[in-house]
């Protein structure tokens, strides 16, 4: 070949290489999900594939981590100068310090005006701040008090707890009669798990975390649930191993047979029910959290999440088209085992309650009664000294009193 | 070429490598440094900043919670690392004799020291895990134990069991470094003790480890400054729990800076960091300088 044929060659080969783009628009959004509770692995990337062939030329790349590593994971990635992610999830308290950070775009003028009365308050309340929408609820979740029936009708209880005095009293009956060695479980690891117990048990006691506009964790429903937590552990009805305990390690004792009372996420429900994963499938119990004596009749944190679009995302209006997809009624209602749709009629939808209305009975009232952690741009921060805390006091290091004014102090010196 | 040259052509060669050194290094080391003169904070736009002088590390001076987690870092360097070269120096003294197999089981030494950190962290926590773990088993059934336990939900035992899991990793470094070692010393030195009436243990302390002292305290202040900027071990498996009894001086920073999105004093809690360090790659430089003079 002479020198002209090959440069030619080459022009035509660069032409063909700079043209190509043009046919093919390929758009790929990066997205962050999370490893543990509500829709598992496999759930999300069916529901990401059902989006791919909806929308051809749209690819998704998905990404999980243990939920102990997203929020870092999210900021790191667009702190670094990176444009990171497209797609977040996030959890219900993040918005705070997302929103004035600005990791998240606004969406308020994208998400249709008809929906804000299809879709339950609390999972609004996981994207509204500041008056504005920062995402769209995906997750819709609160921690119930899974029990086992067995159990109960072994120790000779006719009905589950209603208060956390009751659910003391049975485990007590249960652990005498040598039925479980440590009737309850909890997740009470240095996490964020402990915290939700924590929150679930001060709404239990109508309690509040703000006193004269001031963050105050001293006083009231708080040192109650506090001091609730540090009896059961006194008494031995509480696994002394919740204080090491994440969800999947609840998950697993209760799944073992080895409790008879457990809090957890909606996904337990279905994954301790399932015969492959459970010994006790079948003999799963659920109701609404308790409250305490005299102050509620139910408890519940609110533990939704939400998918937003991040700050740097080139490519905004494809990531809403995911998040929409993501969230739709349709999508929710074909895999509501683990974690149950944002819109109110699904509750009613036979496709929705089939096989799990025990499971829906309780998310009636749970879903009615959420109480939110503290609001606070700080948040990740008053949450490790909430969990420090809290823990000294499990550990019988400090007095309820002396760590939880200690935490009121600090949370007092947050920037 | 005249030698003048020679040198102006050997720096303009040199130059591409030493750019990209001073962009590697010398680029994020200069930018945690003004960071941690300022209070900036990481957004989604990135740092947004107000020089503030020396008031992060008037802060630190101040923080009580730094120093606990200063207290638990120094904890876990002296215990892991002493273990590590005592535990070292024995197997190696073993694996040095002639005996069959000893090509494979210093095969085997290797093992653990090849895992990945996180996986060595993860094993560990599934041992010591307290409802179904192998070492609550082992204990139980040896009589040793009355009934399964928390080994990492206790503050009492937590910081000791990541320590045991990372010598576990982490002493096979030391056997092999020491096992080189032995190699170096004259088998005639021991010959001549042998018949100057000298026994075992006097072998030991007067020619074996001597013999072996200079490559061995190399080991140790690199080991000691790899263990206190132990980070990923500690990550998995407590997350600085329980009640922050495992929190080390890394996991700080990180939380500092990444978690609650503080840049700037997150770096002024790194310089801090690397000053201790520094003390120690001191120690380090000292310990080469003497050995070159010496041979």
């Amino acid at each position: 070949m002479n020198s002209f044929f090959k440069s030619a060659a080459c022009g035509l080969a660069l032409l063909v290489h700079q043209s190509l783009p043009a046919f093919a628009e390929d758009v790929t959004l990066n997205a962050i999900f999370m490893k543990q509770a509500a829709y598992s692995e496999d759930d999300t990337k069916a529901m990401a594939k059902a989006f791919e062939d909806a929308n051809p030329g749209l690819k998704v790349n998905l990404e999980f981590v243990p939920y102990e590593a997203l929020h870092d994971k999210i900021v790191a990635a667009q702190g670094a100068g990176s444009s990171g992610y497209d797609v977040v999830l996030f959890d219900v308290i993040w918005p705070p310090e997302f929103a004035t950070k600005g990791f998240l775009q606004d969406v308020t003028a994208r998400v249709p005006k008809a929906d804000r009365d299809k879709v339950f308050d609390g999972a609004w309340t996981t994207v509204d701040y500041d008056g504005k929408i920062w995402g769209m609820p995906w997750i819709l979740d609160t921690k119930y008090l899974f029990y086992n029936e067995d159990m109960l009708k072994q120790a000779g209880i006719s009905a589950p707890p209603k208060t956390f005095e009751e659910l003391a009293e049975q485990a007590k009956i249960i652990k005498d009669k040598g039925i479980a060695k440590y009737p309850i479980v909890w997740s009470w690891s240095q996490a964020e798990a402990l915290i939700c117990d924590y929150t679930s048990m001060v709404g239990g006691a109508k309690g509040s975390f703000m006193q004269d506009g001031k963050l105050s964790f001293d006083t009231g429903g708080s040192v109650e649930a506090v001091n609730y937590m540090k009896k059961t552990l006194d008494d031995g009805v509480t696994n002394p191993n919740s204080r090491e305990y994440l969800e999947e390690d609840v998950r697993k004792v209760f799944s073992a047979g080895e409790a008879a009372f457990a809090m957890n996420w909606t996904y337990m429900f279905n994954m301790a029910n399932d015969p492959k994963e459970s010994k006790v499938a079948g003999k799963v119990g659920i109701v609404p959290a308790p409250g305490f004596k005299g102050k509620a009749e139910a408890s519940a944190i609110n533990g939704s999440m939400g998918l937003g679009i991040s700050a740097g995302s080139k490519h905004p209006e494809e990531a809403w088209k995911f998040i929409t997809f993501m969230t739709s009624q349709e999508t929710q209602n074909k895999y509501a085992k683990l974690s149950l749709p944002i819109w109110k009629s699904s509750y009613e939808d036979p496709a929705v309650t089939k096989g799990q209305e025990k499971l829906i009975d309780a998310a009636k009232v749970s879903l009615g009664v959420m109480f939110a952690r503290p609001m606070t741009p700080s948040y990740p921060e008053l949450s490790s000294i909430l969990q420090k805390d809290i823990q000294q006091v499990l550990l019988g290091q400090a007095s309820t009193d002396d760590a939880m004014k200690a935490a009121t102090k600090a949370a007092g010196r947050l920037r | 070429m005249a030698p003048a040259q020679q040198d102006r052509t050997a720096w303009l060669l040199l130059t591409p490598m030493i750019a990209i050194m001073v962009l590697v290094t010398a680029f994020p080391l200069l930018n945690t440094l003004w960071l941690a003169f300022t209070d900036a904070s990481l957004t989604g736009q990135g740092y947004v900043w107000q020089w503030v002088g020396l008031e992060n590390f008037a802060y630190i001076l101040d923080d009580s919670d730094f120093r606990a987690a200063v207290g638990h870092t120094a904890y876990f360097t002296v215990l892991s690392v002493s273990i590590e070269v005592v535990l070292g120096v024995l197997v190696a003294l073993l694996l040095n004799q002639e005996f069959k197999g000893r090509t494979l089981v210093r095969a085997l030494l290797i093992l653990p020291w090849a895992l990945p950190t996180i996986v060595n962290a993860v094993m560990w926590r599934l041992i010591y895990n307290p409802e179904y773990g192998s070492l609550n088993a082992l204990l139980t059934q040896i009589g040793l134990l009355d009934a399964y336990r928390s080994w990492l939900g206790d503050p009492a035992t937590a910081m000791n069991m990541v320590i045991l899991a990372d010598i576990w990793k982490n002493y096979p470094l030391i056997a092999l470094i020491a096992l080189a070692g032995l190699q170096t010393v004259p088998k005639d030195l021991y010959e001549a003790a042998i018949m100057d009436g000298a026994n075992a243990w006097t072998r030991f302390w007067k020619i074996t480890l001597p013999g072996i002292m200079g490559s061995l305290s190399v080991a140790m202040v690199l080991r000691a400054i790899e263990a206190f900027k132990v980070f990923d071990i500690f990550y998995v498996m407590t997350r600085g729990g329980p009640a922050d009894s495992t929190k080390t001086v890394s996991f700080f920073v990180y939380q500092e800076s990444f978690t609650y999105l503080r840049a700037g004093s997150g770096a002024a809690y790194a310089l801090t960091v690397t000053a201790m360090s520094a003390l120690m790659i001191a120690i380090y430089v000292v310990m080469l300088v003497r050995r070159e003079k010496r041979s």
